[in-house]
């Protein structure tokens, strides 16, 4: 029953030395305990993702999975899953943002204008964006965690001025073009084959590398540790997946390719890997990530425990934005412009539909970064697979707008399971 | 009218903690009219009082949550100078409050480290928190959570007392106040909660206790402060009071015969004095 490894304390501790592994079987059934109680975690969208994604397999056949329309669905679902990715901090408070749409559209056009109209340099025109973008969280943060108006308002307010601004820096019905090869490349240019896959197996090396000396070194401490054949499950998972992603993208998927040759990964899918990776590692791996987690939970017990909670709201808030002057960008290169519209329409919501089908919580204190990227895949699947079906931009948005109801249905009473539980 | 607690016949060390003539008003409403308490290390001493006999604002007071208007706070014999709950903390004074104010959302570890995290370099050190919060629970003889990567939202009411309290005695504090720790909970898990606080003391930690329930009292406390209408009205040793009197202060302020509680005011060295105990 006991580990052999016992940590050198001094006085006998029974709780940290006597540290029952669990077995892999006590470790599914752990898992499968923790469904039935009413936390899902992804698995709802998953399993929803493995459905639609089969659903349009059987009624396209041909066109669902092809190789273009699978580096599509990255492409489109690109800005909603960088919005989503800001806007789980946001959630994990227990706020929303209304205006993050509209916030990558005054980016954007930040953006836009400073590229083409003033001929700024790549290098001042991309940091005045992401600046926009850090401001715009700072005003919002401020008003809600500083003035205290509710999010809710704050930001419904700021999603109507930010639509003013769009225009206003664009004028009425006009457009901007990007030019500037460098941002039209993150969503229109691929890696060439050979270095996505040379970024694919090193990422994955050291991703497996690392996940095998924490569990070792938490091993060696005495501490609890997930069952090898469970950790070799995860890994192996992960490694699968990357490895079949880069397989598809890196085939040839130009309709006529003897005048022009497409393939490679889509540069924006580094790019979002990078950020969703940075953002996880902010969330689990500091003290302000817990603390995120902790004002979501409880934030007079987070003020008592003498944490200055207004100060993660507004870093909150401000990741958020930023992240949306990430997805302006994404969207004015794929757009190859930018028009008064940018960020808006359907946008929003399906940011905050992708983080909430995702799993994370509309609650606070629960979700983490992977969520708003699986959710993004199962929003784009569906806009995707209706749009090849032929369905109607209307239909697209009821059976979207159902999907968010059904994802914030099944956290709303996930929620009241946990509760009754205790 | 109040009596000092220099008079000790046999002072032998100074108390963890002591409160001397303590006040405190909110507007018109004096809700401390004098005050005086004395916790020593390896005791528990309970404070007592009715409903509004101001029991929450003293320990807000001692917790620095709002200062004493007047009146002196000593830590250890030292006059100490608390104004918020930072300097509470580093005066070794950890409060565990009723509501416990823990977040259901995280894990154990994280809730006895919340603010206060171990770090390595901008990472959390996971594994020697871990291991130290192991081992705060071991030394509490806690074996009830099976593993402390928990979430506290799963913890029965009794398991979440002990989490709290837990986190109260992470940080070497020398003072620790619980706020009505049993109020909520079980027969059996009220059991295991006094037992722990009995723990606490027995491991040298000066214990200060506010219950309502008389039972609890008199099986953890050495010692029982009563606080009528802002007073102290009274600290008798546990072993020389009964519970019809404690009840009798609690309610009129005054011990019932008079005799009960006074003529052992002068016991040596075992005996706290009655302090500030009403002119009669």
């Amino acid at each position: 029953m006991s580990t052999s490894t016992l940590p050198p304390a001094s006085s006998p501790s029974p709780l940290a030395g006597a540290v029952e592994q669990p077995t892999f079987g006590e470790n599914v059934q752990g898992y499968l305990s923790k469904i039935r109680g009413g936390d899902m975690g992804t698995l709802p969208a998953i399993l929803a993702f493995l459905i639609l994604s089969a659903v349009f397999v059987v009624l396209k056949p041909g066109t669902f999975t092809s190789f273009l329309n699978i580096a599509n669905l990255f492409q489109q679902g690109a800005v909603v899953a960088t919005i989503g990715m800001g806007l789980v901090f946001v959630l994990l408070l227990g706020e929303i943002d209304l205006s993050a749409g509209f916030a990558s559209g005054v980016c954007g056009a930040v953006l836009a204008v400073t590229l083409t109209n003033k001929q700024w340099p790549l290098v001042a025109a991309l940091p005045a964006a992401l600046l926009t973008g850090v401001g715009i969280g700072l005003i919002l943060g401020l008003l809600v965690a500083k003035v205290g108006i509710p999010s809710f308002i704050a930001t419904l307010a700021a999603f109507l001025a930010f639509q003013g601004v769009v225009l206003l820096i664009i004028g009425n019905g006009g457009n901007i073009s990007i030019t500037n090869k460098a941002v039209l490349a993150i969503e229109n240019q691929n890696i060439v084959p050979w270095l996505g896959w040379v970024i694919a197996v090193a990422a994955l090396a050291v991703y497996v590398g690392l996940s095998l000396r924490r569990w070792r070194m938490r091993r060696s401490n005495g501490l609890l540790v997930l069952p090898l054949a469970s950790l070799a499950i995860r890994l192996g998972a992960v490694v699968l997946l990357v490895l079949a992603l880069t397989f598809v993208l890196n085939q040839e998927r130009s309709l006529n390719p003897s005048r022009t040759s497409i393939s490679g990964i889509p540069i924006v899918i580094p790019i979002i890997v990078v950020l969703a990776l940075g953002l996880t590692f902010l969330l689990d791996g500091t003290a302000f990530g817990r603390h995120v987690y902790a004002v979501g939970g409880n934030a007079e017990a987070t003020r008592r425990a003498g944490i200055n909670v207004a100060r993660v709201r507004v870093t909150c808030f401000v990741i958020c934005s930023t992240l949306a002057a990430f997805a302006g960008i994404f969207g004015a290169s794929r757009a190859t412009s930018v028009d008064p519209n940018a960020g808006g329409s359907n946008v929003l919501l399906y940011a905050v539909g992708a983080a909430v089908i995702g799993g994370t919580s509309l609650f606070g204190g629960k979700g983490r970064v992977v969520d708003a990227l699986i959710g993004a895949a199962v929003i784009a699947v569906i806009d995707n697979g209706m749009g090849l079906l032929g369905y109607s931009a209307g239909v697209k948005y009821v059976v979207t707008g159902a999907v968010l109801v059904l994802a914030a249905g099944v956290d709303a009473l996930s929620r009241g399971r946990l509760r009754g539980a205790r | 009218m109040t009596q000092t607690v220099d008079e000790r016949p046999t002072p032998t060390t100074a108390p963890a903690l002591e409160v001397r003539e303590g006040r405190k008003s909110f507007g018109a409403v004096h809700a401390l009219r004098g005050v005086d308490i004395t916790v020593r290390a390896g005791e528990v001493t309970a404070l007592v009082g009715d409903n509004g006999a101001g029991k929450s604002t003293m320990i807000k007071c001692i917790a620095g949550i709002f200062p004493f208007d007047s009146g002196k706070v000593l830590v250890n014999g030292a006059p100490a100078s608390i104004h918020g709950p930072g300097q509470a903390s580093a005066a070794g004074i950890e409060v565990v409050y009723q509501d416990l104010a823990l977040c259901d959302n995280l894990d154990i570890v994280h809730n006895m480290f919340l603010g206060r995290e171990m770090k390595k370099g901008l990472r959390l050190n996971e594994t020697a928190m871990e291991t130290k919060a192991a081992d705060v629970l071991a030394s509490l003889s806690v074996r009830t959570v099976r593993s402390i990567r928990q979430q506290v939202a799963s913890l029965s009411g009794g398991q979440r007392q002990t989490v709290a309290i837990a986190r109260a005695v992470l940080w070497n504090s020398k003072i620790v106040i619980l706020d009505e720790p049993t109020a909520a909970l079980g027969v059996a898990q009220t059991e295991q909660v006094l037992q722990l606080v009995r723990r606490l003391a027995d491991a040298g930690l000066a214990v200060l206790l506010i219950s309502h329930n008389m039972n609890d009292v008199f099986e953890v406390a050495d010692s029982i402060n009563v606080l009528y209408l802002g007073q102290t009205a009274a600290q008798v040793r546990t072993s020389d009071s009964t519970r019809a009197e404690v009840i009798e202060l609690i309610t009129s302020g005054a011990p019932s015969t008079g005799e009960a509680v006074q003529p052992r005011r002068d016991r040596p060295a075992t005996s706290t004095t009655t302090n500030g105990s009403r002119p009669e």
